[in-house]
């Protein structure tokens, strides 16, 4: 009964196929299985967003996502923003407006935020604030976050 | 998380026989977003669940003038607040739909699921009931179809047989002059599970209501109709005299309990008041249609 299934899908535009049980999440298939800790365990319960990746485009908690259910999903996980050495202009102005201190909700705000601008390049305050009201952060605040999403757009557009 | 099986359905066919086999340790899996707690906690232990997600009708989501609309019970919440026949036609299933937890929930999260799932406090229970929505079930025995406002059994319990799964939600089309509208209480702007629901759908001829139902969620054990307030309604003018008699029986009708969200007493005060706000809104869409 607890005998692992192949899932096959594409993360980060690499197709890849792992082995997981039924009961391990898409979060545990990609930390424990695939060695992919960029995403991170929070709550467990949906609420915190620590552990948010793309499927198919839309953001997910990855804690409330079985690993089976990946099957034929394109995800996409904080270790796919970054172009080799390059870093994603979301998590450029990140680091230069500060808008993390511990780092444990990082990842899931990155790929709520690159959700948002990804559908909406030119997003307003409330958009923003509305598209990130499922990533909690307890310890920077969200100004900082807001303000690294907004010039982050910015950057993009001027790309 | 407990051990199970995994199976995936292709098929309603599929799904059904899977669910008869598993008999009353199988569950369907849709967005997983209540379900995966639930085991997690230990609250539920299945020892199979039956993703339903790849059964294309169930995730079908059309609308015709004639036969109203046609919401397959695995089409995430997301899809809906992007569609824009939801938007036109009914805004306050929309609405509901949009304030289910965050973008994150509603990528996965369905009506459906919501549904079955039947929380008291469920954000599109109330939506549903006051739109006069149907749930169309299938299983061993073949199809039926279940009024929403019958399809409670109590908190977390629904009337589905084991074997059982709902694959549609069904609404009738939306009336001429008519529209709805829903409205929660949650103590902050996002993310939270409603202290009191109120959804409201009404039928205007010229500044006359013809036709009203008032759904409401958390203020008893399963969402519920009232239907004495709704009627209180018909045939008037919607005057502030009317209304204010609406919101009494609206607040008669439920049964709140105190809780560490909300007081009974709260409750029973807030849901008149959503209930009255769902209403205006409701009126002026109705007279934009």
């Amino acid at each position: 009964m607890a005998s692992k299934q192949v899932v096959m899908t594409t993360i980060n535009g690499e197709e890849v196929e792992f082995l997981c049980e039924p009961r391990q999440s898409l979060l545990e298939s990609l930390r424990d299985v695939l060695g992919m800790t960029g995403s991170k365990e929070g709550c467990l319960t949906g609420d915190c967003g620590a552990c948010t990746v793309l499927v198919d485009g839309r953001p997910v908690c990855s804690c409330l996502m079985l690993g089976v259910e990946a099957q034929g999903a394109k995800i996409t996980t904080v270790e796919g923003l970054a172009q080799g050495t390059k870093l994603h202009p979301l998590q450029e102005k990140f680091l230069t407006n500060a808008s993390l201190q511990c780092g444990i909700c990082t990842p899931g705000f990155l790929m709520s935020a690159k959700a948002l601008l990804d559908r909406n390049p030119n997003p307003s305050e409330a958009e923003i604030r509305y598209a990130l009201a499922g990533n909690l952060c307890r310890c920077t605040g969200y100004d900082k976050i807001v303000r690294a999403v907004q010039e982050a757009a910015a950057a993009l557009a001027n790309r | 998380m407990h051990a199970f099986t995994y199976e995936v359905a292709r098929t309603v066919e599929e799904a059904v026989k899977l669910l008869a086999a598993g008999g009353e340790d199988a569950r369907v899996l849709c967005g997983g977003t209540d379900i995966l707690i639930q085991m997690r906690n230990g609250v539920r232990r299945p020892q199979l669940l039956v993703d339903v997600k790849r059964v294309p009708e169930m995730r079908e989501l059309s609308f015709d003038p004639k036969s109203g609309l046609r919401l397959g019970a695995a089409v995430p919440c997301i899809e809906i607040y992007e569609s824009p026949l939801m938007r036109q036609h009914y805004p306050g299933l929309t609405e509901a739909a949009h304030l289910i937890g965050s973008l994150q929930i509603q990528s996965r999260a369905s009506v459906g699921g919501n549904l079955c799932n039947a929380s008291p406090a469920a954000d599109t229970s109330p939506a549903l009931l006051a739109l006069g929505a149907v749930a169309k079930i299938a299983g061993p025995q073949g199809t039926r179809e279940v009024a929403v406002a019958d399809f409670f059994a109590g908190p977390g319990r629904n009337t589905l047989k084991a074997g059982e799964l709902v694959t549609h939600i069904l609404v009738p089309p939306p009336a001429r002059h008519s529209s709805d509208a829903y409205l929660r209480m949650i103590p902050r702007n996002e993310m939270d599970i409603a202290i009191v629901g109120a959804g409201v759908a009404i039928t205007l001829d010229g500044a006359r209501c013809t036709a009203a139902r008032i759904g409401l969620g958390a203020v008893a054990p399963t969402p519920i109709l009232a239907p004495k307030a709704a009627q209180a309604l018909v045939g008037t003018t919607l005057d502030d005299k009317t209304i204010e008699r609406a919101v009494e029986l609206v607040r008669e009708a439920s049964s709140p309990i105190s809780d560490m969200r909300g007081t009974a007493e709260y409750r029973r005060q807030v849901v008149g008041v959503l209930a009255r706000r769902a209403l205006h809104a409701a009126v002026q869409r109705a007279r934009q249609n």
